[in-house]
């Protein structure tokens, strides 16, 4: 399916001028076979009535959502509209933030994440996240991807050797970078270290890969290949992804969540959100009349 | 092509003037601070001619002078003729030598100042010897006669050649012999001496005990019989070899044509300086600064080396990075990872900013009272009880001055180290908690590898302060000369409660504390050349570990 749908993509790209409706090219929305609906998905993470404050400030007004398992959601949204608030909930992020707070709950199957005596460590490792910039450790290749086995007090060499190749593999880079494992990561280029930065969170096998903005950073031809790489994972992983990009957002979800200063506004199977809009918000969105 | 002012000054460049201006200011002081103290310094240690003339002032009688010249000025005439100097009408200025005659044992000083146009007559022969001693300094003069028991055989009055290579002969010999003695008495009668010392405080600490069984006190006598006829061996050995090096002696006659017998074993080195090639020349002025560099002080330091005080300065500055390296990190790391960042946090931060602005003599004295006096007090209580009333830690000692340095520099190193904390990018040490680690694990695996080259720059100012810091030094364990140094081969090896010498305190002792100056002006310079190369080396050591780490963790370009 995912293959596809890529090719799909990739010749929506080759012919800008198809399908164009709104202004937005439409024929780079996922078309399935299968409709797509929420009420047959299982879900991985749901969200309940999610209210975040920045000290005084409201940053999230109560979000309802269900984010289903093995799919991609996109959130998208004008900047400073909670996307990536939202999503930094989802491993604990925003704890490292000084005067936040959080209320509603956030359940990753079935349990609550901010419940008291959660294991946060152990939660960040079952939620990995990738971020808007590559952020590579100091270190060689190939002790960036053993990072997450080495904290958790894993040393066996030929485990660790297995795995490395394993999510190096995963992530697409491990032809590119075998013959160089112990050479700096920082010696990578941009789309290369984040791949590096995937396959570090691929790593440690999390059950949800939540990634901020994944490919802003990055040239058009490594963005293609993150979001190659994104279709990939998906039948492995949970897939949550923010981006300011829609195109992006058509061609890589399964479902997109649109949210407009801190509210969730629509959510939905990305081909319907994108085609057919309930909300008078979304569409003004999509179709570029503001954000 | 005319420039208004205005035009000339809009385009900033007055500023770039003005800049331009002060760094050439600067370099030219620094520059020439160094090259100063480097021409002054080296100088020193080149073979002087030795000039000999006849120096006759108006009315007196002419008298024979023989010497060095070291320096020369220019004097007012009016000043000299104040001075009851005959000075002609029709001058303005007098040419004055300083010149170093030495023989102070005959002459009674080692200088004098006397006006060039009355040295006449002057001529540089090559007979000419220069003796450096052991005792009284310099010795300038014509060798007469060797002796040996007493007996003369050799003179130069019969056959010169053969006389000046019997003398050579003999000091070869007799440095050989010192060289032996000198073993003995430092290192094998040193180490006697130390264990007997240990015995006395072994049986004194039983005593204070209660413990001391005769079966214990019979050990330890035993042991001291044992030492002492250790003692008896290595004495009788000493003794013959003291009779030995007293055997030869030379007769010297110098500048007022006194004849002078010297014992060879009193002489350090003899050349004959006016009949030296340039060869010659440049193996005695290596030799001379491989002296100057290895050797221990003569003559109230005003002779000889100062490898004590380097060896001191660089164990006491290496001691002290050990000290401040961590604890500086340690603090930085809870100030700026761990401690909520309020008010209370600000005050410590300020406080500690401004500690390290406070008068260095400040630190002196509180080491002397809270290191020395209160908790070294409390140690030789506890632990040294057999010592006392003499202290082992409660005086001055190369431990607390590497302390008092440490705190002198710790804030240097809390500043550097939370301004490379505060640089790592928020990115990196989220990258690392989103993979499950903890805050510690990621402190620990990325912020402070990457911190460290800044940690380097702390340590690097640190020991840029503490190197050429003296005024605390004087309170805390600095002397004018130790006796040993404190590293050396009796256990435990490092003698953290002995004093040391120390470079910076060794300028000012030479330069401001010498019997006699003159003679240590260029030792000062020479050793505040040294005092800067080691500070130079010792940072040059820390900025390559810096560039290493920078280079390994170059990712805070990010």
């Amino acid at each position: 399916m995912s293959d596809e749908n890529l090719g799909q993509a990739a010749s929506a790209e080759n012919n800008p001028g198809a399908g164009r409706t709104h202004g937005l090219d439409m024929s780079a929305i996922k078309q399935t076979t299968e409709e797509l609906s929420i009420e047959k998905e299982d879900i991985a993470l749901t969200c309940d009535q999610v209210k975040l404050f920045y000290g005084q400030k409201e940053a999230l007004h109560g979000i309802d959502m269900q984010i289903p398992k093995k799919r991609v959601t996109a959130f998208i949204g004008p900047s400073g509209c909670g996307k990536s608030t939202l999503l930094r909930c989802f491993n604990r992020m925003n704890d490292l933030v000084d005067g936040c707070r959080i209320e509603g709950q956030i359940r990753l199957e079935g349990s609550d994440i901010y419940e008291k005596g959660t294991d946060v460590t152990d939660l960040r490792r079952r939620v990995g996240m990738v971020f808007q910039k590559p952020n590579p450790f100091p270190k060689s290749i190939y002790e960036n991807v053993a990072y997450g086995l080495r904290i958790q007090g894993i040393n066996q060499k030929r485990l660790v050797d297995e795995t490395v190749e394993w999510a190096l593999k995963s992530a697409a880079l491990w032809d590119e970078v075998k013959d160089r494992l112990n050479d700096s990561a920082l010696g990578l280029s941009g789309g290369q270290q984040q791949r590096l930065v995937i396959a570090r969170t691929v790593a440690v096998k999390p059950e949800v890969l939540l990634l901020d903005e994944p490919a802003s950073a990055l040239d058009p031809l490594s963005t293609l290949k993150i979001e190659e790489l994104i279709h990939e994972l998906k039948d492995e992983y949970t897939i949550v992804i923010v981006t300011h990009n829609m195109q992006q957002a058509a061609r890589v979800s399964d479902y997109t969540a649109f949210m407009y200063i801190g509210d969730l506004i629509e959510f939905g199977p990305t081909s319907q959100l994108f085609t057919n809009p309930v909300s008078k918000q979304t569409e003004d969105y999509i179709t570029g009349r503001y954000g | 092509m005319q420039i208004s002012l205005k035009e000339w000054t809009r385009k900033g460049d007055p500023w770039v003037w003005l800049n331009a201006g002060a760094v050439a200011i600067s370099l030219t002081a620094v520059l020439g601070l160094l090259l100063l103290i480097t021409v002054r310094g080296l100088v020193h240690f080149w073979p002087h001619a030795i000039v000999e003339g006849e120096y006759q002032l108006r009315d007196s009688q002419p008298v024979t002078i023989v010497g060095e010249i070291v320096s020369d000025e220019s004097v007012p005439a009016e000043q000299l003729r104040d001075g009851g100097y005959p000075v002609p009408d029709d001058v303005d200025f007098m040419t004055r030598y300083l010149i170093k005659t030495g023989n102070r044992d005959v002459l009674g000083s080692d200088f004098r100042w006397i006006l060039s146009d009355a040295l006449t007559d002057r001529r540089y022969p090559e007979q000419l010897f220069t003796l450096e001693r052991r005792e009284w300094g310099n010795y300038y003069g014509y060798l007469v006669s060797v002796k040996e028991n007493g007996a003369e055989v050799a003179s130069t009055a019969s056959n010169a050649e053969a006389a000046v290579e019997r003398f050579m002969a003999g000091v070869e010999r007799s440095l050989d012999l010192y060289e032996t003695i000198h073993e003995i008495e430092k290192v094998k009668i040193g180490s006697v001496n130390y264990e007997l010392e240990r015995l006395r405080l072994e049986q004194r600490r039983l005593e204070l005990e209660d413990r001391l069984t005769p079966e214990a006190l019979a050990e330890i006598n035993a042991l001291r019989e044992q030492e002492n006829a250790r003692y008896k061996v290595l004495e009788q050995e000493l003794g013959e070899l003291y009779v030995q090096a007293s055997r030869d002696s030379v007769v010297m006659r110098g500048m007022s044509g006194q004849e002078t017998e010297i014992q060879l074993s009193k002489i350090v080195r003899a050349f004959q300086p006016n009949a030296m090639g340039l060869g010659d020349k440049l193996g005695h002025y290596v030799s001379k600064i491989w002296e100057f560099l290895s050797d221990d002080p003569r003559e109230a330091n005003t002779e000889g080396g100062i490898f004590p005080a380097i060896y001191g300065t660089v164990l006491m500055v290496i001691l002290m990075a050990i000290l401040v390296t961590p604890l500086g990190v340690i603090a930085a790391v809870y100030l700026r990872e761990y401690a909520d960042q309020g008010i209370l946090t600000r005050t410590i931060r300020i406080a500690v900013n401004n500690l390290a602005g406070v008068p260095s003599i400040v630190y002196g004295v509180f080491g002397l009272g809270f290191f020395i006096y209160f908790l070294g007090g409390s140690i030789d209580q506890l632990f040294y009880p057999e010592a006392l009333p003499s202290p082992t830690f409660g005086t001055g000692g190369l431990m607390w001055a590497s302390i008092t340095l440490a705190i002198l520099t710790l804030p240097v190193v809390i500043v550097a180290t939370e301004e490379g904390l505060a640089r790592i990018p928020r990115t990196i040490r989220e990258g690392s908690l989103a993979l499950g680690a903890t805050k510690a694990e990621t402190l620990w695996r990325v912020v402070i590898p990457m911190a460290s080259p800044a940690m380097m720059t702390g340590v690097i100012l640190a020991i840029a302060r503490a190197a050429g810091e003296v005024a605390p030094l004087m309170l805390v364990g600095v002397v004018k000369l130790a006796p040993s140094l404190p590293l050396d081969g009796n256990y435990p090896y490092l003698h953290l409660d002995q004093k040391f010498m120390h470079l910076g305190f060794h300028i000012y002792d030479v330069g401001f504390q010498s019997p006699n100056v003159e003679a240590a002006r260029p030792l000062v310079y020479a050793t505040a050349l040294l005092l800067v190369i080691v500070i130079a080396v010792l940072n040059l050591a820390a900025v390559g570990i810096r560039n290493h780490l920078r280079e390994k963790y170059k990712a805070l370009e990010m």
